[in-house]
């Protein structure tokens, strides 16, 4: 190619052009008060932090234009350690650049690759050695090694194992049982029907039994979510409908795609979304999953009356609650 | 000699003595670094850091990562007799009882976006001039290492406080280890010690947050570092630099005292950014129950682009053989997340597999000069961004009065239809600026000022450029296409084919290029005209 054959020379280095500070006496010392004066600054900013830290008050609030209600002593400290450190940042960066050397300096580099004499040298080196060792011959030696010490390497596997237990049923089990009574979270009151108005939406958790203790894994799987709507407002089978009480409608609060509490209830699209990743689900149709990510309606939960009026399971979970794994059935 | 001169002089004789320090001292006080701004944004990295060891052990003093449940009995008025867990009331404490914590907790959670921020740009920067090439591919994986290091260490420490947001992205991360195929279930039990979220899961992450990586990335950014040392920097072209020559200046004083400086400003800017502006105010979000969560629950930013993922997924799970394999976690939290570190981590051995450029290169690309890589790089950025932006969508949604499902569907086709377009875009903006860089070269630059000739014509005055500037922007190299070699030198059929074929076509596409001008270009036109 023609440009290849005669590419544009190289000018070289453009010729260095000289500060005001290194020709003006001036301009130099005008530079070296400037310097001295940001690190003074740094030292004010210091003594602002050293003031706030005691003898502003932790709780005094000011108000200041866009940071409107502020925490004054938090500010001053903040601000005096802004002060200090941009001082002294500044400072040496303007010493550097005003007065310190300001030539470029060429420096050469130089092949990283290694001399073929040093090279053949190098592999004579290890092969001589490995020789003396007689890596080559000793088969059985570097057998026997590589094998203990990849059985050496299980060991600590093995002392990982008790980070924690197995699994077993854990992951499909809750605390429902037929007849649990729903009680409201916070307050742990059980509920009747009539508490809850038509459009309305209360967090339950089983009744505890007596002399249990509610854990955070307990609400991780118990919690539920219970809505009411007007009964011919659902479009359900018969079992899942049979499952509703007075238009009352359970469901897991535990989101089917990653755990997520799905916490938001639209009242006029009767849509219950998880804030997490907007997975949707219709309460009218058994928490179908209309958008997002979820594969799975959120597990409905059957409930009735009991003989006192107040909202029972009829009976646990069919299905596990929460996200999916491996040894899920359906 | 001053008494001054004698103390240091007894001084380094004692360390040299011991060391030899003095030989080595000498040749690398005077060792050159060439300036420019894009070379502080690694700086930047480094200094966040710093930062961030100084304000976390700081932090260490005072925080408690015990999960136990305690009562609140603290001075934020709020949440006093609230339960809560020892690490979600330790925070508080720092953040409202401790003078200067909540100024420590913010500066370091700043520093942590500052940080994670600079090695992303500071990545483009080498990737957009090439700056990966030999002899630099080790220290390119070393920063896939410390970005990807980096992702996880920042989600583990915003995780810690146990405050509802944190135990929300604590729960996803669980759901995430809970999807893997065949050992998921056992995995999250070993990792949480039982049943979410369990008790041991803070104070064991804790161990990993404080000690383990941040012990993993000292080591490597000191390997990192000591390469860029031994290696020596590279450098952007232009007038007298060259392959063989390093121009900038000496470690001592210049460079000394501007990294020294710029390490107090990046610190200054981060106390700033502490101070006024409010970062993971947890305390407004309470403790942490798996029943309950807030709207507009969003990660730190760097984690924005894999939870957008998850969330434009579509509805997918298998259900077979009595197994359960969720697709709609697997793919968007694992697999993409996957194919895409790798093929970043494996991009220098691929383009100089493609090019078949086995040189050393420590002079960088100009990105324009470049354009497939260039174009490449827009291409994944792009992926990217449309992925964050879904990561924030009930944001954006609330913020600019549209619907979740506007900007989920938009951003599940644009995933697919944007990042080509942003591909043959760039590559077209590359080549036009090449063509510029040409024009400018060969009549100059433009002056604005118009001069009527004798006969009445309306000409333009164009200046030409200096030497320097015309050097610079011809000094690239323009390789030809690697030519197709269908059969060997007896006349047998390549046997690598295929291989050979797809080199040809790549190198082909490379080659598209706006020559640039030659010398008796440029002297034609300079006699013609004036």
């Amino acid at each position: 190619m023609a440009n290849e054959l005669a590419p544009l020379s190289d000018p070289g280095l453009p010729q260095h052009v000289h500060r005001k500070a290194d020709t003006d006496p001036k301009a130099e010392k005008r530079a070296e008060q400037q310097v001295a004066i940001l690190f003074a600054i740094s030292g004010l900013g210091t003594i602002l932090f050293i003031y706030s830290y005691i003898f502003i008050k932790t709780d005094l609030f000011v108000f200041l234009p866009i940071l409107g209600q502020t925490n004054a002593h938090q500010l001053g400290l903040g601000m005096g350690l802004t002060i200090a450190l941009l001082g002294i940042g500044f400072g040496a960066v303007h010493w550097a650049k005003t007065l310190m050397s300001d030539t470029e300096v060429i420096a050469e580099r130089h092949e990283f690759r290694s001399s073929d004499e040093d090279r053949a040298d190098f592999v004579s080196t290890v092969k001589e050695r490995a020789a003396e060792a007689g890596l080559g011959r000793r088969s059985l030696i570097k057998r026997s090694l590589a094998l203990s010490v990849g059985l050496v390497g299980l060991s600590p596997l093995l002392l990982l194992r008790d980070l924690g237990p197995l699994p077993k049923d854990d992951l499909s089990k809750t605390s429902w049982r037929t007849g649990t009574r729903l009680v409201t979270d916070p307050g742990d009151r059980p509920i009747k029907a009539s508490d809850l108005e038509v459009g309305a939406v209360a967090q339950v958790l089983p009744e505890l039994r007596p002399g249990q203790e509610r854990t955070l894994e307990d609400i991780g799987k118990d919690a539920v979510l219970l809505i009411r709507l007007r009964p011919e407002e659902f479009q359900l089978d018969a079992q899942r409908k049979s499952w509703t009480h007075e238009g009352i409608i359970a469901f897991s609060k535990i989101c089917s795609h990653m755990g997520c509490a799905v916490a938001l209830y639209e009242q006029q699209t009767k849509h219950l979304l998880c804030p997490c990743h907007q997975s949707t689900f219709d309460v009218t149709r058994a928490a179908k999953v209309i958008f997002g990510p979820a594969a799975r309606p959120l597990p409905q939960l059957a409930i009735t009356v009991d003989a006192d009026g107040y909202l029972i399971a009829q009976q646990p979970f069919t299905e596990s609650v929460g996200p999916s794994y491996w040894e899920r059935s359906s | 000699m001053t008494a001054r001169e004698r103390v240091a002089g007894t001084v380094a004789n004692y360390v040299d003595e011991r060391t030899g320090a003095a030989k080595w001292m000498k040749k690398n006080l005077t060792k050159v670094f060439p300036d420019h701004w894009s070379f502080m944004l690694g700086e930047i990295a480094l200094y966040s850091f710093v930062i961030l060891l100084l304000s976390g052990t700081f932090l260490t003093f005072w925080f408690d990562p015990s999960m136990k449940e305690v009562v609140y009995n603290g001075s934020y008025m709020p949440l006093k007799n609230v339960q809560m867990s020892a690490a979600y009331a330790s925070t508080l404490h720092i953040s409202f009882d401790v003078r200067g914590g909540l100024l420590m907790r913010q500066i370091h959670h700043w520093a942590a976006l500052i940080f994670m921020a600079a090695i992303v740009v500071h990545l483009l920067r080498v990737f957009f001039t090439g700056a990966f090439r030999k002899p630099r591919e080790f220290n390119w994986l070393l920063g896939i290492g410390l970005l990807t290091l980096g992702i996880v260490e920042g989600f583990l420490g915003y995780s810690l406080p146990d405050d509802l947001l944190s135990g929300t992205g604590i729960r996803i991360a669980q759901a995430i280890i809970q999807a893997l195929p065949v050992v998921g279930s056992y995995l999250s039990f070993f990792a949480f010690g039982g049943a979410f979220p369990g008790s041991a899961f803070i104070p064991r992450i804790y161990t990993v947050h404080i000690l383990l990586l941040p012990g993993i990335f000292l080591a490597l950014i000191t390997v990192h570092l000591m390469l860029v040392w031994y290696q020596k920097h590279t450098q952007y072209p232009g007038p007298g630099r060259t392959e063989k020559n390093v121009v900038g200046y000496p470690l001592m004083p210049v460079y000394m005292a501007k990294a020294g400086g710029f390490f107090f400003i990046v610190f200054g800017v981060t106390a700033f950014l502490g101070a006024v502006a409010s970062i993971n105010p947890i305390w407004l979000y309470g403790p942490y129950t798996p029943g309950q969560i807030s709207a507009g629950s969003q990660p730190d930013w760097y984690m924005g682009w894999l939870d957008g993922l998850v969330r434009m997924s579509p509805p997918i799970e298998t259900h077979a053989f009595g197994h359960t394999i969720s697709w709609n976690i697997l793919i968007p939290g694992l697999i993409i997340p996957g194919i895409l570190f790798t093929g970043m981590a494996l991009y220098p051995f691929i383009e100089s597999w493609i090019t078949g450029d086995k040189r050393e290169h420590h002079l960088l690309d100009r990105p324009r000069n470049v354009p497939n890589r260039t174009a490449l790089g827009a291409m994944s950025l792009t992926f990217m961004i449309v992925a964050l932006i879904n990561g924030g969508n009930d944001i954006i949604a609330t913020h600019f009065s549209l619907t979740i499902n506007q900007i989920m569907w938009f951003t599940r086709f644009g995933l697919i239809i944007l990042p080509p377009l942003a591909f043959v875009i760039t590559k077209r903006i590359c080549l036009s600026l090449q063509r510029a860089d040409r024009e400018l070269v060969l009549h100059g630059r433009e002056t604005g000022r118009l001069v009527m000739l004798p006969h009445g014509e309306f000409v333009e005055v164009h200046e030409p450029l200096t030497a320097e500037k015309k050097w610079t922007l011809t000094q690239h190299e323009q390789l030809p296409a690697i030519a197709l070699e269908q059969h060997d030198a007896r006349g047998v059929r390549n046997p690598k084919g295929i291989r050979a074929k797809l080199q040809a076509r790549f190198s082909a596409a490379n080659a598209e290029v706006v020559t640039k001008p030659t010398t008796e270009e440029v002297k034609q036109l300079e006699s013609g005209h004036h």
